[in-house]
């Protein structure tokens, strides 16, 4: 995604690339991220505005149509909207939430995150090197969704296939990340 | 009968016997001499193969010693192995340690050698060295312990050596979850494993050897499902391994069992490989979350306790079976064996019937179970029932024994042997049950130690649960399996079947036998009869422990070290504890077990540290910025995980040269600094500034839009957490920033607050710390500098005076422009999204040292701030430091009718006149520069211990200032300006003169110049 | 590790997702500013630290961010319950008497 004024945004990981047989790792493209926390009541008038129902269950993440937009419960009060970038940028998105009117707390976080897509069969057996939490399709199946811990730092990861987590991360965060998740993928067998 | 056939893997080899394959050999080497082995072999099967016994020497009085089993609970055999100089591993047990092609093996605590050991000196002293003797001995003179006794002893003592070189190795770890986890593969846990797999639930199932099979690495002669019951051991783990839901895990040690069916589990994946793949991780640590567990740890063999029992070639007679019916070994030409319970018949019979001359089977029983003694005649084997084995012959290997009637005192009859295989029965192995908090109870029929009240979901089957006979331990896995299946969600769960037929069938193998001394080891005797081989504790001993007052097991254990050694007593406790019970004339179970800890074996740093060494040790943080600070030849320091650019030498340059430019530069043109690692935390919401009201000690709701303000927050009791600017960007916004080292404990604080005490409030808070990298512009030029990027924001004094925060463009990105200082000078802090910092650097660098501005660091930051008396929470307050103490009294509102601490700070100790309060402080000699962290006093002809008023918190040598300046708390400091002190040094005392905060721009005009 | 039933997530989660918060049930007093030093001590020093069944908080700082409270048996580590922030406590002999039947 370019700037107002083409200015290029600087990966936190730029150019890094890792993978093996079984298991690749890619930084994510920059994404607009928005940290959004509201109360009960406004959830519809906030889902309208960004075109997506506000997942109420835990762990849960929800996709538009177009796949360009998703909104990840991280609490129940807290919502991580990530959006491509394609169709506008973070201010029309707060903008939109600002004009519902109803209470809440819109933030742009879209520069605080980076991800990494980690993908392939053993995508979940790598995570599990470091996550303590149950990754398999029962208890973790496709669009759930979790604040967790990877090693020695917090991370939200998002399974977006079988075989496809998102894994996103402070950016100061993703050196560590990548270099944990790029050890991790040595020992898969 | 023909004698055994002997090859070139071993003379010791018994041609037929075992399973390895005599095609495939490996060579290693041993104290340097070259040897072969088969593969599979462990060290200690190669070494017996190739006729060597004594494999190692006692820890205190260096006796020989050979191995006394063939797994784990070898206490022994220990020995350094090494695959190159790096990777050097002590006290390897031999009996588990695999061969592999150009091993090094080395035995340890001897000098000059295994076979001539000057250390065994102690053997002759050990009537001095009886238990407790480092207790009483080196009591006195006091003063000795430190300097003579204590250096001598540590020594002396260590069992192997350290290796010198940093691991080279990887070692992984991996989270799983499976619904059922079995610890053992031998039959009952395969059965189980099978039953429960077949259902469809996940299975985890773990052993700790090379193969499945358990206890059918010695039983031959058993059948299960019509095949060879190793056999059928292999197929199944194979036919597991091949499962979706079942993963198969060899060489792997379920060490230890915390709550709530975690546990935790050691997979050695290289150590037995000649040529591991570079990507293999040494080993694995698993943490296994388990909805249920189900234990098939077997049970462990107990040696014979009499006197002399510890000569090389005196072993389990488990161990010797499994040398010979899986290594195909013979431990022995000439095999004496001594039991308390049936399973030794075995032992003899197979080897007997390998060929290996069984001089004698000493019984201290009436007879053995039926028929035993009839297949002993059949085989032409001696038996001597109620007699005791009571001395043995044989310096570095066992040559003779002496057997006698049990209860007579005469000399006995010598018989020749060249091993002496024993059994005293069977312990279960109840450790991890015993982790789990599960309660033991006394099966006084056995005398054993059985599960009893489980405390987890976990069940125990086969020898371990003391489950005997073949038929009842299989029948008891498949229902724990189906069981276990069931209670996690398994519908349909299949009623499997396995027909087992044994040649010992209606034998009991797992039950009778004794714990405790025996003939010729009685409370009269002085023999050396030992019951911990590996920490060298006699029955003696346990009884002399008793005697001197130690009643209690935890006692006895101490005072002896019995079960204390790496091998934790697997082989000695129930001994120990049967000595000190008959010593103490109560019943083992009045006497109680001592705690089973984790881990079971010793579990390797590595495989505890996982991935965390190296780059992944701890994570490294680095700012947006930092590579613009790495080209422009910044020095970094750590702060907490950051990297932060601390000063920027030129050619020639000193740190000292450095930072007295850098300070000199930013007064008189300006700088730039990288303040991006400031926590932040964007405070939104109608109640926002009500929020801050009750966490800051300002006042926030007079704060109008655009404007920003210091705020100092306290703890509930008064004292100063953190500090930071908070700019309002709008009603129901705020820009809240706080240290570095404080953001993560700001942000908890300010949610524990939020969530627990005010939920009424309607505001939310998100850290913004890494959305933002902030550039400071500081100094007399900031203005001039950023100006031509900004759009969209009127910078005049009058719009845009000091303390006032504006959102506009920079650069052509978004920008959210604090003009706030830490300097004293005019300073702006560009905030702009962490992706374009880097652009946004260089645009501004570019004007900016054109115009003669420097880069800075965090040493300058630290001096500038100090000449304006500004102070840096942590460094100079420490937890108790009030605002008052600090001089921000100014800073606290007096409206408020709360904030957190204000309770707090109207104690009457938080406002003492008299508290340690922060001032200035000037050396008389301007060059001196103080230590930070020097008492203050104010006579330094006080006698030790003199009275001090306070330390030094901040000392800088202050270019701007021509003179050395410092920051201190000081008892009374405020009254005391204008004071001399004195600094009491080691080397001379430093005079000087208390003064304010602030040593530079007093008036604070430059703000605005 | 423990496992501990966040009531926000409505799962058990991996203790190393939480943080201990200290003992549970102590209402900041309302007027602060007059609180005698007395009171002040009791509300910020002294705490039971029981033996046995205690009331303490967590919260969930790796996972959903909530503070909640627990009911927790200090010698066997077993968790009674765990329940929203602001929620009575429950009744501790009920909650024995229901963990003893389950059990």
């Amino acid at each position: 995604m370019d700037s107002p004024v083409g200015m290029e945004r600087i990966h936190p990981l730029q150019n890094r690339r890792g993978a093996s047989a079984h298991v690749g790792l890619t930084p994510a493209p920059p994404a607009i991220r928005i940290a959004l926390r509201a109360g009960g009541d406004a959830l519809s008038a906030l889902s309208m505005a960004i075109g997506l129902d506000l997942p109420r269950a835990p762990k849960t993440a929800v996709v538009n149509g177009d796949g360009d937009r998703s909104v990840l419960w991280l609490g129940p009060d807290e919502w991580l909207l990530i959006d491509d970038g394609e169709n506008g940028e973070a201010a029309d998105l707060l903008a939109r939430l600002a004009e519902t009117g109803v209470l809440h707390s819109a933030v742009d976080v879209s520069h605080r995150n980076t991800a990494i897509m980690v993908t392939g069969e053993a995508a979940a057996s790598v995570l599990a090197a470091g996550c303590p939490q149950d990754l398999s399709l029962k208890a973790f199946p496709v669009n759930a969704c979790s604040r967790t811990v990877l090693g020695k730092i917090e991370v939200v990861i998002w399974r977006m296939a079988d075989d496809m987590f998102r894994v996103e991360c402070w950016r100061s965060f993703s050196d560590y990340a990548f270099a944990f998740l790029s050890e991790a993928a040595k020992d898969v067998r | 009968m023909s004698a055994p056939h002997r090859m070139t893997s071993g003379a010791n080899r018994v041609a037929g016997a075992g399973r390895l394959t005599p095609a495939r050999t490996a060579r290693f080497t041993f104290d340097g001499k070259q040897l072969t082995a088969l593969e599979g072999d462990t060290l200690a099967s190669a070494l017996l193969a190739n006729g060597i016994h004594l494999m190692g020497r006692s820890f205190k009085y260096h006796r020989p010693r050979g191995v006394l089993s063939a797994g784990a609970e070898e206490p022994n055999a220990l020995m350094g192995v090494s695959r190159d100089a790096a990777r050097y591993q002590p006290n390897v047990r031999a009996s588990v340690q695999e061969v592999f092609d150009g091993m090094r093996a080395n035995s340890q605590n001897r000098w000059p050698s295994l076979a001539f050991d000057v250390g065994a000196v102690n053997d002759a002293l050990s009537p001095f060295l009886a238990a407790g003797f480092y207790y009483k001995t080196f009591m006195w003179p006091r003063a000795a312990w430190e300097r003579l006794y204590e250096p001598n002893i540590r020594a002396a003592a260590g069992l192997g050596v350290a290796p010198t070189e940093p691991d080279p190795d990887r070692y992984a770890s991996r989270y799983a979850h499976c619904d059922v986890l079995v610890v053992g593969g031998g039959v009952a846990g395969l059965s189980a494993a099978l039953a429960a797999a077949e259902s469809g639930v996940s299975v985890i199932l773990c052993d700790e050897q090379a193969e499945m099979g358990g206890a059918l690495h010695h039983e031959v002669g058993i059948s299960i499902n019509g095949e060879d019951g190793f056999e059928w051991a292999q197929k199944t783990a194979r036919r597991l391994a091949f499962m979706d839901n079942v993963e198969v895990l060899t060489r792997t040690t379920a060490f230890g069992y915390y709550a709530q069916n975690f546990v935790g589990l050691t997979e050695r994946v290289t150590d037995h490989l000649a040529s591991p793949r570079s990507d293999q991780p040494r080993e694995r640590l698993w943490q296994v979350r388990a909805r249920r567990v189900i234990l098939a740890t077997g049970a462990i063999e107990r040696h014979m306790v009499f006197p002399d029992n510890d000569r090389p070639g005196i072993m389990l007679a488990s161990a010797a079976r499994t040398f010979l019916n899986h290594y195909g070994v013979a431990v022995g030409s000439k095999v004496g064996v001594y039991a308390a319970c049936d399973s030794a018949y075995e032992a003899a019979f197979d080897l007997k019937r390998a060929g290996i001359e069984i001089p004698v089977i000493v019984d201290t029983r009436d007879g053995p179970g039926e028929g035993l003694l009839s297949a002993a005649a059949d085989l032409g084997i001696e038996v001597l029932t109620r007699h005791g084995v009571i001395a043995t012959g044989g310096r570095l290997r066992v040559s003779s024994i002496r057997v006698r009637p049990i209860g007579s005192s005469d000399g006995g009859r010598k018989i020749a042997v060249d091993a002496l295989i024993m059994s005293a029965g069977w312990t279960p192995a109840i450790h991890l049950f015993s982790q789990s908090r599960g309660k033991v109870t006394w099966d006084a029929e056995n005398s054993r130690f059985l599960p009893g009240a489980y405390a987890q979901d976990c069940l125990s089957i086969g020898a371990c649960n003391g489950t005997a006979g073949l038929q009842e331990i299989v029948e008891e896995a498949l229902a724990s399996g189906e069981l276990m299946a069931r209670a996690t969600g398994a519908e349909d769960v299949p009623k499997l079947s396995v027909a087992v037929e044994s040649r010992a069938e209606g034998r009991s193998q797992w039950t009778s036998g004794m714990a405790g001394a025996g003939e010729g080891a009685g409370a009269d005797s002085a023999a050396k009869a030992f019951v911990d081989f590996q920490n060298d504790v006699t029955a003696k001993d346990i009884r002399l422990a008793v005697r001197e007052g130690m009643h209690s097991i935890e006692h006895v254990k101490r005072f002896t070290t019995n079960g204390m050694a790496t091998d934790q007593g697997k082989t000695s406790n129930m001994h120990g504890l049967a000595i000190a019970a008959e010593t103490l004339g109560k019943s083992i179970p009045e006497v109680g077990l001592t705690t089973f800890r984790a881990p079971y074996t010793p579990v390797t740093f590595g495989a505890i540290v996982g991935h965390s060494r190296g780059a992944l040790f701890d994570p490294v943080r680095k700012t947006a910025l930092h590579e613009c600070w790495e080209t422009n030849g910044a020095i970094f320091e750590d702060v907490g995980q950051w990297k932060r650019a601390w000063y920027f030498p030129r050619v020639g340059e000193d740190m000292h040269q450095a930072v007295a430019r850098e300070c000199r530069t930013v007064r008189e043109t300006a700088g730039l600094f990288d303040a991006s690692t400031l926590g932040k935390i964007e405070v939104v919401g109608p109640d926002a500034a009500k929020f801050l009201d009750l966490m800051y000690t300002n006042a926030w709701s007079s704060l109008a839009p655009g404007r920003s303000k210091y705020g100092v927050m306290l703890r509930e009791d008064g004292y100063i957490y953190d500090d930071g600017v908070v700019g309002r960007l709008a009603e129901d916004r705020f820009h809240v920033t706080t240290t570095t080292g404080g953001a993560p404990r700001v942000l908890h604080h300010m949610e524990d607050y939020l969530q627990t005490e005010f939920p009424d409030l309607d505001v939310w808070l998100t850290s913004i710390t890494e959305q933002w990298a902030v550039i400071a512009v500081q100094g007399p030029k900031a203005r001039e500098i950023i100006a031509p990027f900004v759009e969209g924001i009127d910078m005049s004094d009058e719009a845009m005076p000091h303390m006032s925060v504006r959102e506009g463009v920079i650069c052509g990105v978004p920008t959210r422009l604090f003009r706030m200082s830490f300097t004293g000078e005019r300073g702006f802090e560009v905030n702009v999204p962490a992706d374009y910092a880097r652009s946004v650097f260089e645009a501004l660098w570019e004007r900016a040292e054109a115009m003669g501005a420097c880069l800075y660091g965090t040493e300058t930051m630290h001096v500038l701030r100090a000449e304006k008396g500004y102070i840096i929470v942590g460094q100079d307050t420490d937890g108790t430091v009030t605002p008052h103490d600090a001089g921000l009294s100014w800073a606290i509102s007096k409206k408020k009718p709360d904030f957190v601490g204000i309770a707090g700070l109207r104690r009457s100790d938080l406002v003492r006149t008299d508290r340690k309060q922060l001032v200035g402080l000037t050396t008389k000699d301007p060059r001196i520069v103080l230590d930070e962290g020097a008492q203050i006093v104010a006579d330094p002809n006080e006698k030790i211990p003199m009275t001090m008023l306070g330390h030094v918190t901040s000392s800088y040598w202050s270019d701007n200032c021509g003179r050395s300046i410092a920051l201190a708390v000081v008892a009374g400091g405020r009254e005391r300006i204008g004071q001399t002190l004195y600094v009491p040094m080691p080397d001379r005392t430093i005079e000087v003169e208390v003064t304010s905060t602030v040593f530079f721009d007093k008036e604070g005009g430059r703000l605005n110049g | 590790m423990l496992l501990i039933h966040c009531p926000y997530c409505a799962e058990e989660r991996p203790e190393i997702e939480f943080r201990h918060a200290g003992e549970a049930h102590i209402a900041r007093p309302d007027a602060m500013a007059d609180l005698s030093e007395e009171a002040f001590q009791g509300y910020f020093f002294i705490r039971d630290n029981r033996k046995g069944e205690v009331f303490e908080r967590w919260r969930h700082i790796h996972g959903c961010g909530r503070f909640f409270n627990a009911v927790r048996n200090t010698i066997t580590d077993k968790f009674l319950a765990t329940y929203e922030a602001g929620k009575p406590k429950p009744d501790l002999d009920a909650l024995k008497a229901q963990k003893g039947t389950s059990a």
